[in-house]
């Protein structure tokens, strides 16, 4: 069975892992040192290169999550299901550091913690909804049930996500939009230099790379938990 | 064609039967509503000025917080006796029996809303009866229980349901109880329907949307 291979940790995986590692150590030290400091904002600004960073790889993981229910709900195949669940926990780590680094710079920056903006509030709207994606799949016994309904408010939630953005735009954003068009009411706007360019977009493969080593370790960890059960079931019959 | 509708008005019809025999449920999502209501008059210290400007949150919360009354009572009574199983085997499309819950539970809150709005309005002396307000209260209603039927037909098959619903629920409403939040306030206002139209827009796309989802997610929810 496919199980079989995945008792032990792939070569590929711990390569990886170092890789990772190296990546992130370099980009740490890009935004804290290489990249220059803002000259209006100072140093709290160089917390965007991780912040958005984060950010992105949460979005493309809850997009994957989504993207691999909807696969599942058409062709029921468990892995899509240990996919999607892998997903979902990466994704919710990587919005909370997404959002808890936003926070640490709009302190300063925006002269609160927290404010009603729609990215601010989108973004946990949509980590509330994957929390009670896995709240729901704690709630139901029957794994084939269990990965059905989850795919459904997967579904569900990433089609109510846009549309809570829609709701909340409809008042204007004072968050910044640094990559593309600014909005002129964006509050903490700036200029990239090319060594900010450079480092921000070092920081978003690092991220990618950490983040799709992350999704393999939960993946591979998703299966495990699917093998012992399966031992479980042999042995004690239930 | 007509045999879906008249297995969809059976749906309804049943459902009203069944509460208007009892009115358990209409009585403690009543009870309910006026309750919130008054914790709210303390809570914010509701004072006239405050009042036009909260008016439209304090009723939307209040009907989206009696509302998850109606939505687990309207899967768990067809979960008690199997009555679920009944009802998968009539040989018609299952999103029929969706859409008949979904309009009972559209009902089931509009009669709760028929009743809260004067009380509120004579409490607080606002004027809450214009056309617009009400045609947002139907809509958002509406918009509500067909995501929260869908919802409470998933959570009605969990081990911890009544906990479920509203984790599941509020998460994915919150676009619609945005909007109708806006656009009540708006109305209420007095605004121009230029500023209430987008808030009314997210209420119409949400209430075809979510529908829609439920016509195609609805038979994997109770299959089996």
């Amino acid at each position: 069975m496919a199980l079989k291979s995945l008792d032990r940790k792939p070569r590929s995986l711990s390569a990886l892992d170092i890789f990772s590692f190296l990546l992130v150590s370099a980009a740490t030290y890009l935004a804290l040192v290489y990249a220059p400091t803002e000259s209006v904002m100072g140093p709290v600004q160089r917390i965007f290169y991780f912040h958005a960073s984060a950010g992105w790889v949460g979005m493309v993981a809850f997009i994957a999550a989504a993207v691999a229910s909807l696969i599942y709900l058409i062709r029921p195949n468990k892995k899509w299901d240990v996919f999607a669940v892998a997903a979902v926990e990466v994704g919710l780590v990587y919005s909370f550091i997404n959002i808890a680094t936003g926070s640490i710079w709009a302190r300063p920056i925006w002269n609160t913690w927290w404010t009603w903006d729609p990215r601010l509030v989108t973004a946990t709207v949509m980590e509330l909804v994957y929390f009670a994606y896995l709240l729901l799949r704690q709630g139901i016994e029957d794994p084939e049930r269990r990965a059905r309904f989850g795919a459904i408010y997967a579904l569900l939630g990433s089609a109510s996500v846009p549309l809570t953005y829609m709701s909340i735009r409809i008042w204007r954003t004072i968050h910044p939009v640094v990559i593309g068009s600014g909005s002129p009411s964006a509050q903490g706007d700036f200029d990239m230099t090319s060594t900010m360019v450079f480092t921000l977009l070092f920081s978003f493969v690092a991220f990618t790379v950490l983040g799709t080593t992350v999704l393999w370790h939960r993946i591979r960890l998703g299966w495990l938990g699917e093998r012992v059960e399966e031992l479980r079931y042999k042995a004690i019959g239930f | 064609m007509v045999n879906y509708f008249s297995a969809l008005f059976s749906i309804l019809r049943k459902d009203l039967a069944v509460e208007w025999r009892s009115r358990q449920l209409l009585t403690a999502m009543l009870v309910f509503s006026v309750l919130i209501i008054l914790i709210f008059n303390f809570a914010l210290e509701l004072d006239a000025r405050l009042r036009a400007e909260v008016s439209a949150g304090v009723l939307w919360a209040t009907f989206a917080f009696a509302g998850t009354l109606g939505l687990n009572r309207s899967m768990a009574i067809e979960k008690e006796h199997s009555s679920l199983d009944g009802l998968l085997l009539a040989p018609v499309d299952r999103s029929a029996i969706y859409f008949g819950k979904t309009t009972a539970n559209t009902v089931f809150i509009l009669v709760v809303e028929l009743f809260t709005l004067p009380i509120y309005a004579v409490l607080y002396n606002v004027n809450l009866f214009t056309p617009g307000f009400l045609i947002v209260i139907i809509l958002g209603s509406w918009a509500y229980s067909a995501i929260g039927t869908l919802l409470a037909a998933m959570a009605a098959q969990a081990r911890n349901r009544e906990l479920l619903l509203p984790v599941l629920l509020f998460p994915v409403l919150i676009p619609v109880l945005v909007a109708a939040v806006r656009a009540s306030t708006g109305i209420l206002d007095g605004l121009e329907m230029v500023y209430i139209w987008p808030s009314l827009n997210i209420i119409i796309a949400y209430g075809l949307i979510m529908p829609v989802l439920g016509y195609m997610f609805f038979d994997l929810i109770v299959k089996d």
